[in-house]
């Protein structure tokens, strides 16, 4: 700086700010932009390809389950065709096989559990959700999570140890007062000097009820959890309003966790239709299309399974197979419907609060 | 209602305090005159707690139901047994409850009342049948867990009707916790891994393998396990096998974990991502150090729930396993036991003696739920700020010295 010559130098000596030289400082040529490696390098390729390989592997194994079940129906399906879905008897030896019963039962045990699950759910997801006092509403929410964590036995050990007399008795008492819908009918004498019990249990009613409460739980976490969303302004704007609680939850929770309820119905139904082990406990096994759910002996396509895979030739476990996948499909659309009911009630709201 | 029909055709009467200047027309608005003598048109509602006299009301109308359900069933009407108390009690009780609000509210609150009553013993119901299904399996189970041998010993050589101080369900046990160790051992990297890629790596691939994998979610058990019997022991020649009983249950719970594992993923910040990313860090340590750590106790919970969800699934075991009655510790080697399948085949045994036995092996699994069960609720609760400074700062410092 001092070699700078100054043409005040001579006049005063003040100290000049002098702005410094920017020849060296500016790079020859203008700047461009630093570039950008998309590509991935060294640890990176070897995790992208092993994740990808991960990924194809589980794809393969479980897209490979459906595909052999499709696979293994065809010759089945060609072999029997539309009667397998109608006809009523599984009598291998005779070469008569049809899933036609099963069906039926399956979807009995499962309206049953329904019947019972579906409003017991609603209102107990209500009341952790709206009426439990905060300080217990945690533990309400564990303990449902822990129902939904007990094995499908025990609640079929509980149905058939427990409930079933109760529900014998019940099933009684329905088809004396009810007996003229088709539905509660039942084989036998309703007044009876001694009612013969053997004709009540191991019913679909008995069956659906051990199932409902295994849905139940599932059933009540899903909508609980959507009325649990519901925007608090909402809510608190209905009661300024003036509405009481009901009215609140009329007006409010339930309109918003419509998608909830069905969805959460709908998921447990899918649990109902392939629940195996309670209901094969509690049924005696009966091949006839049967809708009066009160009577004795129903069958369902997993306790069918369950039941016969053990002295199936090639050909039965064919057929078993299809049986399985047919169930498969049922559940598959079942759940992937209540999947996107829930989905877009979420994401569809269209509330803010 | 009432009180405000009554006053509306006294409020034009009253003139305006200012008379109408010639040319122009009378106000339409007028001051609301209040009326300090008449009552208020509804009682206020209280915002805090009910008031000592609601609470009566409420509780004492319940009560009253009872005593008069107990009069109905008992002594008036011929419908003997508990069933019908209860009944008749929440009949009688919506209606006494519904009987005292109408006397001080209006029909809304009626209305209110009867659905509290209704949504209160819903849930009550819910809450019997759970409580009802723990103490009858315990109570009925109750006997051979007073025995130890029950916990350790096998039931090789003892017969249905043995009593209790001979033969145990230690055989089951350990053939779950194998089953289920080579279960976990194959489905949790292939899980986590596969909720790795469809989050991390991405693209039009990932899309399907979720599709594919959220549709396998509905796989009825009982399908899975007959896909492995078809598989693995009828085209394969396999002889029934523990190891057979675990791909069983390893077909069952990897769409669950890994779909578990995919919701817990995503939902692990994306700022932290790429703060990590800013930072020059690879894809691959990003996933390592940040996004796992992140999501570990949401994880943990995901893996120890489709483990709970595992390891009572008796329909897959009962395809597969066979049951042997004595201790078997190489799962390749031929039938083995475990607890859903012990408890299934005493259930539907006509020996009482089974069956009491099968509700004690009921009683552990049960225990055994719900201590993993408990296990991932310890797990999932966030860790509190103090612990975690304690635990993560020698390593820091020892990181330090070391790179010093």
């Amino acid at each position: 700086m001092a070699s700078v010559s100054s043409p005040l130098g001579t006049v005063r000596k003040i100290v000049v700010t002098t702005l410094p030289v920017q020849d060296h400082v500016l790079p020859p040529e203008p700047p461009a932009p630093r570039r950008l490696a998309r590509r991935a390098t060294g640890a990176d390729r070897v995790f992208e390809l092993g994740a990808r390989t991960v990924g194809a592997t589980v794809l393969v194994v479980t897209g490979g389950i459906g595909a052999f079940l499709a696979w293994q129906s065809v010759p089945t399906l060609q072999r029997y065709g539309w009667s397998f879905f109608t006809e009523s008897a599984w009598q291998p030896e005779a070469d008569v096989l049809g899933i036609g019963a099963v069906l039926v039962g399956t979807v009995s045990v499962a309206g049953v559990a329904m019947a019972f699950a579906f409003p017991l759910a609603l209102l107990t997801a209500l009341y952790i959700s709206e009426y439990a006092p905060p300080s217990i509403k945690p533990t309400l929410v564990s303990l449902v999570d822990l129902m939904a964590a007990i094995p499908s036995i025990i609640y079929g050990m509980w149905g058939y140890f427990l409930v079933m007399p109760h529900a014998a008795a019940f099933s009684l008492w329905l088809h004396q007062h009810l007996g003229w819908i088709p539905i509660f009918a039942v084989d036998a004498d309703p007044d009876a000097a001694v009612w013969d019990q053997s004709r009540y249990i191991g019913s679909a009613f008995c069956a659906g009820i051990a199932v409902a409460m295994m849905v139940l739980p599932m059933s009540c976490a899903v909508m609980r959890q959507v009325f649990s969303q519901t925007p608090p302004g909402e809510k608190e704007a209905a009661l300024a309003l003036g509405a009481t609680r009901w009215g609140m939850i009329r007006s409010v929770v339930l309109p918003f966790g419509r998608g909830g309820i069905i969805g959460g119905t709908m998921l447990g139904l899918g649990r109902a239709l392939g629940e195996t082990i309670a209901v094969l406990l509690i049924i005696s096994p009966d091949f006839v299309i049967k809708p009066r759910i009160l009577e004795v002996g129903t069958s369902s396509v997993s306790a069918l399974i369950a039941g016969r895979f053990g002295d199936a030739s090639a050909a039965q476990l064919s057929a078993l197979l299809t049986a399985g996948f047919v169930l498969f499909l049922i559940t598959l659309v079942v759940n992937t419907l209540a999947a996107m009911i829930v989905s877009r009630s979420r994401s569809g709201a269209g509330t803010d609060a | 209602m009432s009180t405000i029909r009554e006053t509306a055709p006294t409020a034009p009467l009253d003139p305006p305090p200012t008379g109408p200047a010639p040319g122009t027309r009378a106000p339409s608005t007028y001051l609301p005159q209040r009326d300090l003598d008449a009552p208020p048109p509804v009682p206020r509602a209280s915002l805090g707690k009910p008031t000592a006299e609601e609470r009566f009301a409420a509780v004492g109308a319940w009560v009253a139901a009872l005593a008069l359900a107990w009069v109905i069933t008992q002594r008036l009407l011929p419908l003997g047994g508990p069933a019908w108390l209860l009944v008749t009690w929440f009949a009688t009780g919506l209606l006494l409850s519904a009987v005292t609000t109408s006397m001080t509210g209006r029909r809304v609150d009626v209305v209110d009342r009867v659905v509290s009553g209704v949504v209160t013993s819903g849930a009550l119901v819910v809450g019997a049948a759970l409580v009802s299904t723990v103490v009858f399996v315990v109570f009925r189970g109750w006997e051979p867990l007073l025995h130890l041998n029950f916990f350790v010993d096998d039931m090789a050589g003892v017969g249905p009707r043995d009593a209790f101080d001979r033969g145990g369900i230690g055989h089951a046990i350990l053939g779950s916790v194998i089953e289920l160790g080579i279960a976990i051992a194959i489905t949790l990297p292939l899980g986590i891994g596969t909720a790795v890629f469809m989050t991390e790596v991405g693209g039009r691939f990932a899309v399907v393998v979720r599709t594919i994998v959220e549709a396998m979610t509905a796989l009825p058990s009982i399908v899975a396990g007959l896909f492995i019997y078809t598989v693995l022991i009828v085209a394969l020649g396999f002889p029934r096998s523990g190891f057979a009983a675990a791909m069983a249950l390893s077909v069952m719970m990897l769409p669950i974990i890994a779909r578990a594992a995919d919701v817990v993923l995503r939902v692990v910040p994306g700022g932290l991502r790429e703060a990590s990313l800013a930072l020059g860090a690879s894809r691959w340590r990003t996933v390592w150090h940040v996004v796992l750590p992140t999501a570990r106790p949401g994880l943990a919970t995901a893996l120890i729930l489709g483990v709970a969800r595992g390891v009572g699934e008796t329909s897959p075991v009962l395809l597969t396993s066979g049951a042997a009655s004595f201790f078997v510790t190489d799962p390749t080697d031929g039938v083995m036991n475990s607890l859903p399948l012990y408890i299934f085949t005493g259930a539907r045994s006509p020996e009482p003696q089974m069956i009491e036995r099968a509700f004690a092996a009921a009683t552990v699994l049960l225990v055994l739920v719900l201590a993993l069960f408990v296990v991932a609720r310890l797990v999932a609760r966030p860790a509190r700020a103090s612990r975690r400074t304690s635990r993560r700062t020698p390593r820091r410092a020892r990181g330090v010295s070391e790179e010093s």
